[in-house]
């Protein structure tokens, strides 16, 4: 698999690309070198991405990572201090926000409470002299396409949130825009919408093959729709890849913190050959890992183990770290268990054998050489 | 017009559909309120409006039937005297027509000059934004009384704007600015605006920006987000600014009396001529109540289409 990191980069001087490019030439959506300033206050730093036409990219982080800045600097609503951004090969820095083509979906739907669901929908038809006939029946098109068909006459505090966000989605797609650009929408939605939506808006995004950019700090969100995930913390990209890669494959500790909630084991390299080495980790137990290249002994590096694959099973090989249940939640098939190893807190997420293990409980936590990664000390993978 | 009728009416119907989901909540599950302490703590509040306000409104249109016997002397003989003179005699319905008149220009005219001061507190990026807002209110520091005095010094015979003309020889004796309708306008609008200001204000701050964003990024210059949502959206607060000031300026009194000439007495004038002057009680009684109830129902009417409330969030700014 192709590995993506931040050292990558920084020796490659082509921009990251998210998406298949090789089939269109000409990327959707082109950002290069964007700093992004509100006053001293660097919001973006040396963000630079590259968008395949009719892919699905997610900006994953924190709130204040920068991620939404991004999307409002493409959509003309924030200005750039330094770079270009470009929309089908056509510089967009200087061209004001109504002359962009773009879809825009907010949070909080952003309809106009005033007008009815037909007027908020034909909105950005009306500004492109779209003949009255051509409108309606457009109109029906796109209010069938997010299954809410008949709700013409009403106004948006007649519908539900999930109605909502569906009408503002139809108003956004609706004038066949270059790129469709999502600002976290379903953070609104109760958890049950928040799912089929989550269906929903992949289904008509690849229906009309639309270039889609969704802003999101959830990462199911994040996993379950896109093509490619821009991973993004402090105003910087940490890690570009399919969902695939940037879970399994994290680059750096905080992409693999951010996704999924590893544990993160400190050590020591003890000793190494060629095919792995063993860590003596801080919390006192000495653990094997596979490591591609020769690691120096005395090296300080981070143990990262996802909750999935530590098992507290008896009789699972590889390492055992031997320590007491803390917590212990209880989730049908699985459990979620915080084990205390010598004064360091990790979670497992095992499958129950038999009856559940239970608060106060000795056990050891074990996992195999291959199912861990490995940082080095400045939080970049290893292997 | 119509348009704008229904707009408001959307913006009632939603609100009371917000408001009394709200209620049904907060009241299903504990009330806010223990009912005894609640009639305890309003209670002087009922009274004084009760004994000060109510009970002086009806014991007036208990006077419109009183029969008047000369200037001071009233008798208790109930007629309908009083009202059949109102409705039979223009020259009340003039001063009606022409307070409605005064009324709605001072009303439009606080409208077009106030929407722009409301329009660009609200949009600028001034840090101090209250300081703007305090600017407004200023005026209400000194005596309304005071200020409308003011005028006399600006608009009069010897007024600042006289002098400097005079001296400067480009009018070679004073304008007659002073005592016109004009000045009696011009005072309206002074101590009225600050009223529409606000009003427009609160309204336009209630509006999310984010839909001027989306208005954009579909297409919209910034003038035709404006049209599209700024100016419908901030209507509520337009209305609720040109009840106030059309209320207000219909039902004012000092600043005719002291900026306008006889001939530009408002029905509050002649209410205060009918009693003071010929010390007809029963007939001043009856002109009170007149324009006490058109006055409500233009309040009533508006509230019918757009909310009171509107008005009291303006006030409380």
């Amino acid at each position: 698999m192709h590995d993506t990191t931040m050292s990558d980069a920084s020796s490659d001087p082509r921009p990251f690309t998210a998406g298949d490019s090789s089939q269109g030439g000409q990327p959707a959506v082109d950002f290069r070198d964007i700093d992004i300033a509100y006053g001293k206050f660097m919001a973006v730093k040396d963000f630079s991405l590259s968008i395949a036409k009719g892919s699905f990219v997610t900006l994953l982080g924190p709130s204040g990572c920068g991620k939404t800045t991004i999307l409002r600097s493409l959509a003309g609503l924030v200005d750039i201090t330094t770079g270009q951004i470009s929309i089908g090969g056509r510089r967009v820095d200087d061209v004001p926000i109504y002359k962009r083509n773009i879809g825009l979906v907010f949070q909080n739907y952003a309809l106009f409470p005033h007008k009815s669901v037909f007027d908020n929908v034909a909105f950005g038809l009306k500004y492109r002299s779209v003949p009255k006939s051509e409108i309606a029946a457009k109109v029906t098109k796109a209010l069938e396409m997010v299954r809410l068909p008949g709700s013409e006459k009403k106004l948006p505090a007649q519908l539900s949130g999930g109605q909502q966000q569906r009408i503002a989605l139809a108003r956004a797609i609706i004038f066949e825009p270059e790129v469709l650009l999502m600002d976290e929408p379903l953070s609104a939605l109760d958890a049950n919408m928040r799912e089929d939506m989550r269906v929903e808006i992949k289904k008509i995004q690849k229906e009309t093959g639309i270039t889609a950019i969704f802003v999101t700090h959830d990462q199911e969100e994040a996993l379950s729709m896109s093509d490619q995930i821009v991973v993004m913390n402090a105003g910087r990209i940490e890690q570009i890849g399919t969902p695939q890669q940037v879970y399994d494959e994290p680059a750096t500790g905080f992409v693999a913190n951010f996704l999924g909630k590893a544990n993160m084991l400190p050590g020591t390299v003890s000793a190494a050959d060629s095919s792995g080495a063993t860590v003596a980790l801080e919390c006192g137990s000495d653990v094997k890992v596979a490591a591609p290249r020769a690691l120096a002994k005395g090296d300080g590096v981070t143990v990262v183990v996802r909750p999935q694959k530590l098992s507290v099973t008896s009789g699972a090989d590889g390492n055992r770290l031997a320590g007491r249940i803390v917590s212990a939640s209880y989730l049908g098939g699985s459990a979620v268990y915080e084990i205390d190893i010598a004064g360091s807190i990790v979670r497992a997420n095992s499958a129950i054998e038999g009856k559940p293990l239970a608060e106060g409980d000795a056990v050891e936590a074990g996992f195999e050489p291959h199912d861990c990664i490995l940082l080095d000390a400045q939080g970049r993978r290893i292997a | 017009m119509t348009l704008v009728r229904t707009k408001f009416t959307v913006r009632a119907e939603m609100k009371m559909g917000e408001s009394s989901e709200r209620m049904n909540t907060a009241t299903r599950r504990w009330k806010l309120y223990d009912t005894r302490l609640a009639w305890a703590l309003v209670a002087p509040a009922v009274l004084l409006l009760f004994f000060l306000l109510i009970l002086p409104i009806l014991m007036m249109a208990v006077y419109t039937f009183f029969t008047f016997v000369t200037a001071g002397v009233e008798s208790a003989t109930l007629t309908l005297a009083n009202w059949q003179e109102f409705f039979t005699d223009s020259y009340y319905h003039g001063f009606l027509l022409k307070t409605a008149r005064i009324g709605a220009t001072t009303a439009f005219i606080c409208a077009v000059v106030g929407y722009f001061p409301a329009y660009f507190i609200w949009a600028t990026n001034f840090k101090h934004k209250w300081l703007l807002l305090l600017l407004l209110i200023v005026p209400f520091w000194i005596s309304f009384i005071i200020r409308t005095f003011s005028w006399i010094n600006i608009l009069g015979q010897q007024g600042v704007i006289n002098v400097t003309l005079l001296k400067l020889g480009i009018i070679s004796e004073p304008l007659p600015m002073l005592y016109t309708e004009g000045a009696v306008v011009m005072g309206l609008i002074h101590f009225l605006l600050p009223y529409m200001i606000l009003n427009v204000y609160v309204s336009l701050e209630s509006i999310d920006r984010t839909l001027i964003d989306a208005a954009r990024s579909m297409g919209c210059t910034n003038a035709q987000a404006f049209r599209e949502v700024t100016l419908p959206l901030s209507l509520p607060g337009l209305g609720a600014g040109l009840l106030l000031c059309f209320v207000l300026a219909a039902g004012s009194y000092v600043t005719p009396q002291l900026l306008g000439g006889s001939r530009d007495a408002l029905f509050g004038n002649l209410i205060y001529d009918t009693i003071m002057g010929q010390l007809n009680w029963p007939m001043g009684a009856t002109l009170s109540i007149v324009l006490f109830v058109l006055l409500g129902l233009v309040a009533a009417a508006y509230s019918r289409y757009v909310g009171l409330s509107q008005i009291v969030k303006g006030l409380s700014a």
